[in-house]
């Protein structure tokens, strides 16, 4: 881990593999926890 | 729970939950992961950039920038406030200048904190170099300044031998000697503490002693490590780690032309992040934003059971009463 | 006026145990999207925990122990899971439009942990005494001088930087943090944006 990451070029946009991997690990984890059926739970009753 | 939240939840499906437990399973889950990544993938620690490293591997390097400390030329000495009454980095907003505001308060003299202070220092153990001083300081400023220059020619085409630098014979008065002795002060990895433990010892302000190396070698060194501002380096980290990703849109303040070139780049981009950090702060009251996300319509997917459930309900039961907050909006 | 009474007549107001601690919460918060609040919370955690081992043995210890490195990387990589989860409940809260029915001041509050929360980080690099913490001190510099606040937050003044880390800034972001979490108990999680049948038969 102690050399020099390689960096991805997007236009004038610069950014280093490691960086990039954490920003695409955020939208993955958001994109799951929004489409991923909820954990069943039981509820107290119905509407109160 | 109180009637507030009673009267708020009218309607609405509740659940069991246990608040204590889920924060303990979090604390657990996150745990986990953070003590795995600590102990797979570690952190960065590269050493700093120290005078003593600069001078052994590059001493003409280390003497250019000694020199250019010891006759002015050095940035530092033309910045401006806090350091100096310079113009040189002095940045302003139209017709504002914060920085001129704020005035001087860390007096910096290159020439007397990094060079002739430590050169004292230096005095006391070597004789040529308190000689040096001496005629040095009963110079007239411009007798000074020609030994100076004549310095800075021949330091051009100087070179290296081994430990030794050779300069072609010329007119450097004491200037030669004295910055050699500074040299051999770099090396001995006493020059840092020279700098900053004068006038008070144990000090932990490191202001001049990494402003010493700030003109060429510590540069030099980030460009290497993709640290500087155009590689947008404010984001990046030493070795092979994410760094502040955080930092993404001050960054990129710094990548648009027009602040870029500016030379008011710092106060430009730093008055933009803080109306765009103002600007979130207030979102929950500014018209438009804060309709943008029943617009955007996320919501849909995140309550979906909520509304499939209450769209199987029939007859539509009463809606939940809208709260009524004194002096507010729903 | 009586300050006590009025504050206490406040506190029984805003600070009611049953919404502080309750047993049960909307079924809606099911939903995945609502951990990320807890995970930054417990990111938070950790880097206290770690931040306080690091801070009572001293600011060397960490370079020259394998023991110290170690707490440093879990301080290192819990303060990365700390923004992680942070913004990703910033995208849930901002999609949910969870400032509505009065709890605009929730959000403002949290937007200020955010903003502070980064200025820490901020102060924590610089405290390194390594590369990292020279080049930023040395770029950094700049930008404060620019807004002329340079001598009054010296960047290069390491003994200035680390009081700042390891006090004055944890205290005020614990403190947000701790009003952002009473605040959210308070009312109570947002409920959903009405459906149109709702808004039309309110």
């Amino acid at each position: 881990m102690g050399q020099v990451p390689s960096y991805v070029q997007w236009g004038f946009i610069q950014i280093s593999v490691p960086n990039l991997v954490v920003i695409v690990l955020m939208l993955v984890v958001f994109g799951l926890a929004l489409v991923l059926p909820n954990p069943h739970r039981r509820v107290t009753g119905g509407p109160r | 729970m109180s009637s507030r939240q009673s009267a708020y939840y009218r309607g609405i499906t509740m659940a069991p939950y246990d608040l204590i437990k889920e924060g303990l399973i979090a604390i657990a889950v996150v745990g986990v992961l953070v003590f795995g990544l600590a102990g797979v993938l570690s952190s960065p620690d590269v050493p700093p950039l120290t005078v003593q490293h600069v001078a052994t591997t590059a001493p003409l390097t280390f003497l250019q920038t000694a020199l250019g400390e010891l006759d002015g030329t050095d940035s530092i000495n033309n910045y401006g406030p806090p350091y100096n009454r310079g113009t040189g980095s002095v940045q302003s907003l139209g017709p504002v200048s914060l920085q001129r505001l704020a005035g001087v308060h860390i007096p910096i003299n290159t020439a007397q904190d990094m060079v002739l202070g430590p050169l004292r220092d230096v005095a006391r153990m070597e004789p040529s170099v308190a000689a040096a001083l001496q005629i040095f300081g009963h110079a007239s400023t411009t007798q000074q300044g020609a030994w100076e220059a004549a310095y800075g020619t021949a330091l051009a085409r100087a070179r290296v031998q081994g430990t030794a630098v050779q300069l072609p014979a010329g007119g450097y008065g004491p200037v030669a000697p004295m910055l050699t002795g500074l040299l051999t002060l770099g090396r001995s990895g006493l020059l840092e503490p020279a700098i900053d433990n004068s006038p008070r010892i144990y000090s932990t302000d490191n202001t001049r002693s990494i402003l010493f190396l700030q003109a060429t070698a510590l540069p030099a060194a980030a460009a290497s490590s993709h640290l500087v501002g155009s590689q947008w380096g404010m984001m990046n980290e030493t070795g092979n780690y994410p760094g502040q990703a955080w930092l993404w849109l001050y960054t990129l303040g710094y990548q648009i032309p027009a602040y870029a070139s500016s030379p008011n780049a710092d106060a430009l981009v730093m008055a933009s992040i803080a109306v765009l950090s103002l600007l979130l702060i207030l979102v929950p009251w500014i018209p438009g934003l804060n309709r943008l996300p029943r617009l955007l319509g996320v919501y849909r997917l995140i309550w979906r059971d909520y509304y499939r459930e209450r769209a199987a309900l029939a007859p539509v039961p009463p809606a939940p009463q809208p709260l009524v907050i004194p002096g507010g909006r729903p | 006026m009586n300050l006590t009474t009025a504050l206490r007549q406040r506190l029984r107001r805003d600070v009611v145990l049953d919404d502080m601690l309750p047993d049960e919460l909307p079924a809606y918060v099911h939903s995945y999207v609502y951990l990320f609040g807890i995970a930054t919370i417990a990111s938070l955690v950790f880097v206290i925990l770690s931040g306080i081992v690091l801070a009572a043995a001293g600011p060397t210890w960490w370079h020259v122990s394998s023991v110290g490195h170690f707490l440093n990387s879990v301080h290192f990589w819990s303060v990365q899971t700390f923004f992680f989860f942070l913004v990703l409940h910033l995208w849930t809260t901002f999609f949910q439009g969870a400032w509505r029915d009065g709890r605009g001041a929730t959000w403002a509050v949290g937007m200020l942990c955010f903003l502070i929360g980064i200025g820490t980080a901020f102060t924590g690099y610089i405290s390194q005494q390594n590369f990292d913490a020279q080049w930023i001190a040395e770029q950094g510099k700049d930008a404060m001088n620019a807004i002329g606040i340079g001598a009054f937050f010296n960047v290069l003044d390491f003994g200035q930087m680390y009081g700042f880390h390891i006090v004055i800034l944890p205290v005020i972001v614990s403190a947000l943090v701790g009003l952002h979490l009473l605040l959210v108990r308070r009312l109570g999680v947002v409920r959903p944006y009405p459906t149109q049948a709702e808004e039309v038969n309110p």
